[in-house]
């Protein structure tokens, strides 16, 4: 539809345009014409088929993408989340007819609580940029209250870029601090950076090198002595659940990525849930609304005057909130602690595997995922993490996260969840080494087997299309 | 695995992680699917829907018919079980269903370039303040004083670190069309950084005013929030110098679902692209000269640009975005086209009826779309609760959403009600009343 490729290009132009038929709506606002094709159903779903078949999906094959956690997304989740016991509810309903779903979001609020170590979350947040974007106004609304006038936010240059992001958006001025030789934070200068003008310190732990932080507590410890909070980027919880939590580090707010840790799809893109816990001293500023159990059933209330307000209209996405809650209800604790263990182990195993060829660097014990390194083999051969990552392609594996974190050179992010067989793993790094042994102009030019060979992103910024309309007015 | 390790234990995996801060978890024994399946649906079932007895809410969710053929689309695990598409090679199939997407949008509000979505339109709100904060120097954005609160208190949220104030106009309390002179006046008295206004508006009016907006306010940034739902037979922001329309997409092809999943729709003029928020699909070509798609502009963003990132969105509401692209190739023009003369019909059919119940005032004259207010005689929430006895659900109290207005409650109806709901409605509050 719209455009078609190679030699059946074909646009809609305006001749093709169907005319709108008069209605009563005032002249100075009636719409003439409407440029969307009449297609038969049938070509529709040949259409989004065939695009389907040029898409690669968990289903597909392994999917060791750094960061992302792309776990396999359990089935069940998608029949309880369409059921339309749940589909066709207003969000404004009286509560007297939510009582179902609103059960359901007490009962997971409850659950994310206990895994994070807080005391209380908000399902708000949309996605887990949106989360961090939810604590930064809570920070702020906290240290409003407490008197402090905070301007700073400490990051480390390990962090997502999501981090600095989110804190400038609320307004913080961001300080990022270098990791230490061993890739944890550097304490000396968390020491320097830290003043009465800090009002968070954002960390994952571990962090984006899968390195689990050991002076954790004497970080938070440095943080709190500022009279500073301790924000959790969630997007590693699947390193840590039955072994530690954000609570027991002395972490104050954290928030979940339920699109990754607890199984619910990434939507190719979305939607996500980004839900935030935090500790008792800071539920007073949660968004509104929040959900209370009373003797008459669960309600919906304001939470009062030092609350944030609202992130996103009604009460998050409920439909990804629902994915999360039947998988952690089917895990309970062990299968959750049990995910953990085989995420770390697959993780430690395929670096083992291909540590010789591609460098490891930052110790060896790793958690959930790595980062190995094509320095080497760009030195040698002039073969890039990028091209190493097309060229997995041809066989079926899912590139990792590429040139993140920037701390290592032609960084390769792996990061094998638990769903992964030894055999998978096997393959995997057998796959690597052959990429690493191969002719350098087959890796070049690679990939080979998928829909389009290697797409040209720099022309796509520099001369863009972005919709159909806009290449009607550009060819005009 | 352990032996290639050198490890006994998977314990040693966690070699690293301090005694004092170990914790197991105390969430309960996982349960097998069919009881997980059960528990979850027996919980579910204590609900009610709208499909167990009419329900006239809208404000921002609406309860529209989805095609088979966008659950069945939107249910293929090659889209579903994807990430944001990172590689282009192996993601031509939700790239090029979100450049359809961006294009839809495109057509809809007439602008020329639109991002692959935001959460939901109250976020694109935010965004399309702090965007107009970007274009120029004004430090206030003026907003309808006629906005529904959820709108509003995510909009101050977005604005916290920007240092832009909110200002609003207000509307005609005889036909509810937006009061231009308070806009010319706001203009004039403060720096103003943009203006919002809305089609229709919270009050299901598709306000005329709107289109002189513009001409009111010159160079600056106007933004316009649609209902994509009627945007197949209403002029366009695009024809009516918007420099950014948004929208919140949920009519298209997606449920109510308690409010979830929402799309936030935004597009802009070509001139602004580079100020845009959000992932952006773009057309370009592979090696071979082949059209390919791949993600654009990528220097505005976070994973780039961090703290001076356009905005901190990564994750966006992309399978959402894909069932509206199918939602309007299943409905084609002509489909789009129908259901949203429906939509203007049964609103119309729904408020005569309703004019002529004793103890209900039609509060403004005027077209309307989906939704209208009524002014009712007895206490809103009395009556809400009386019709929920009677077997209906009825609209949205406006109290807490427009000052002066706690009489009144927003009704709405689809292409879904039929007359019987409608009658339904009419009898229960007769009866009430």
């Amino acid at each position: 539809m719209y455009v078609q490729t190679k030699a059946r290009t074909k646009l809609i132009t305006d001749a093709e345009a169907t005319r709108v038929p008069e209605t009563d709506i005032p002249e100075e606002l009636r719409r003439r014409f409407l440029n969307i094709p009449n297609l038969p159903e049938s070509e529709v779903i040949r259409h989004y088929t065939r695009l389907a078949s040029m898409n690669f999906g968990v289903d597909n094959g392994p999917y060791p993408l750094g960061s992302c956690t792309m776990k396999y997304n359990p089935k069940y989740a998608d029949r309880v989340s369409s059921l339309q016991k749940f589909t066709d509810v207003h969000p404004y309903q009286d509560e007297s007819t939510t009582q179902g779903i609103l059960e359901i979001m007490y009962d997971m609020e409850r659950k994310l609580a206990s895994i994070a170590g807080m005391d209380s979350v908000t399902l708000q947040p949309a996605a887990g940029a949106h989360g961090e974007f939810t604590a930064m106004l809570m920070v702020k609304a906290y240290h409003k209250k407490n008197g402090g006038e905070r301007d700073e936010v400490i990051i480390p240059d390990s962090a997502h870029g999501t981090n600095p992001a989110s804190a400038a958006m609320v307004g913080y001025k961001v300080i990022e601090i270098p990791s230490a030789k061993d890739g944890s934070v550097n304490v000396d200068a968390l020491k320097a950076a830290i003043s009465p003008r800090t009002a968070a310190f954002m960390l994952t732990n571990p962090n984006t090198l899968g390195i689990f932080d050991r002076n954790i507590k004497e970080i938070a410890k440095i943080v709190h002595d500022a009279g500073a909070l301790m924000y959790y980027d969630g997007a590693n919880l699947n390193a840590i659940m039955g072994v530690t939590t954000p609570g027991d580090m002395d972490f104050d707010i954290v928030h979940f990525n339920v699109h990754k840790t607890f199984a619910a799809p990434h939507g190719g893109g979305g939607p996500g849930s980004g839900p935030v816990g935090v500790k008792k001293e800071l539920a007073q500023y949660l968004p509104s609304p929040i959900i209370k159990k009373t003797k008459n059933g669960y309600s919906l209330r304001d939470n009062g005057k030092l609350s944030i307000g609202k992130v996103r209209a009604f009460y998050g996405n409920v439909n990804v909130i629902l994915r999360g809650y039947a998988y952690i209800l089917r895990m309970g604790s062990e299968g959750l602690r049990e995910a953990t263990v085989r995420a770390v182990l697959n993780s430690n195993y395929l670096k083992e595997l291909i540590k010789d060829v591609y460098d490891v660097p930052y110790g060896s014990l790793k958690k959930h995922e790595f980062v190995a390194s094509a320095a080497r083999l760009k030195k040698e051969k002039g073969v890039r993490a990028l091209d190493v990552a097309k060229r997995m392609i041809d066989f079926g594996i899912h590139p990792p996260t590429i040139y993140f974190p920037m701390l290592v050179d032609e960084s390769m992010m792996f990061e094998p969840t638990e769903d992964c067989s030894a055999e998978d793993l096997d393959r995997m790094a057998d796959v690597l080494i052959q990429i690493a042994n191969e002719d350098p102009k087959t890796v070049l030019g690679a990939p080979y087997n998928s829909s389009v060979s290697r797409v040209d992103e720099t022309k796509a910024a520099k001369d863009s299309v972005f919709s159909t309309r806009y290449l009607r007015k550009k060819r005009q | 695995m352990l032996e290639r390790l050198r490890m006994s234990s998977t314990d040693e995996l966690f070699a690293d992680v301090p005694r004092d801060v170990r914790k197991k978890l105390d969430i309960g024994a996982g349960m097998p699917e069919m009881d997980v399946v059960d528990k979850i649906t027996r919980t579910l079932g204590r609900n009610v829907t709208a499909s167990d007895m009419p329900c006239f809410m809208g404000m921002g969710s609406y309860r529209h018919y989805v095609p088979a053929a966008v659950d069945h689309i939107t249910g293929m695990s090659e889209f579903y079980t994807s990430y944001t598409p990172y590689q282009p090679e192996i993601s031509q199939g939700m790239l090029r269903s979100l450049f359809e997407y961006q294009s839809i949008v495109c057509e809809l509000t007439g602008m020329d370039a639109a991002n692959s979505s935001m959460y939901d339109i109250s976020t694109a709100l935010g965004e399309a303040a702090l965007m107009c904060g970007r274009m120029n120097k004004g430090r206030t954005f003026l907003i309808p004083e006629a906005l529904s609160r959820e709108r509003s208190s995510v909009l101050k949220n977005y604005l916290i670190g920007s240092g832009i104030k909110i200002s609003r106009y207000g509307f005609d309390r005889g036909t509810g069309s937006l009061l231009l002179s308070e806009i010319s006046s706001a203009v004039k008295k403060d720096n103003v950084c943009g203006v919002y206004a809305e089609m229709p508006n919270l009050f299901g009016c598709l306000d005329r005013n709107v289109a002189s907006v513009k001409q009111t306010i010159g160079d600056i940034p106007l933004v316009i929030g649609v209902n994509p739902m009627c945007m197949p037979i209403v002029r366009p922001p695009g024809d009516m110098g918007a420099d950014i329309a948004i929208g919140e997409g949920q009519p298209l092809g997606t449920r109510m679902g308690f409010g979830s999943p929402l799309l936030g729709m935004f597009a802009c003029r070509q001139e602004h692209i580079r100020k845009m928020p959000g992932r952006i699909v773009g057309m370009t070509q592979d090696s071979k000269g082949d059209t390919a798609f791949c993600l654009t502009l990528q220097t505005r963003e976070q994973h780039i640009r961090r703290s001076s990132a356009t905005s901190n969105i990564c994750t966006n509401e992309a399978l959402t975005a894909v069932a509206a692209a199918v939602y309007a190739a299943a409905m084609g023009a002509d489909g789009m086209i129908d259901i949203a003369k429906k939509n203007m019909e049964r609103s119309k059919t729904l408020m005569t009826m309703l004019s002529k119940i004793k103890g209900i005032e039609i509060v403004f004259d005027n077209v309307h779309f989906n939704e209208f207010p009524i002014r009712l005689s007895k206490d809103v929430s009395e009556v809400s609760s009386e019709l929920l006895e009677r077997g209906v659900m009825g609209g949205v109290p406006l109290k807490g959403h427009v000052k002066g207005m706690d009489d009144c409650m927003l009704i709405a109806t689809t292409e879904m009600h039929s007359d019987a709901d409608h009658r339904k409605l009419a009898k229960a509050l007769r009866e009430v009343l």
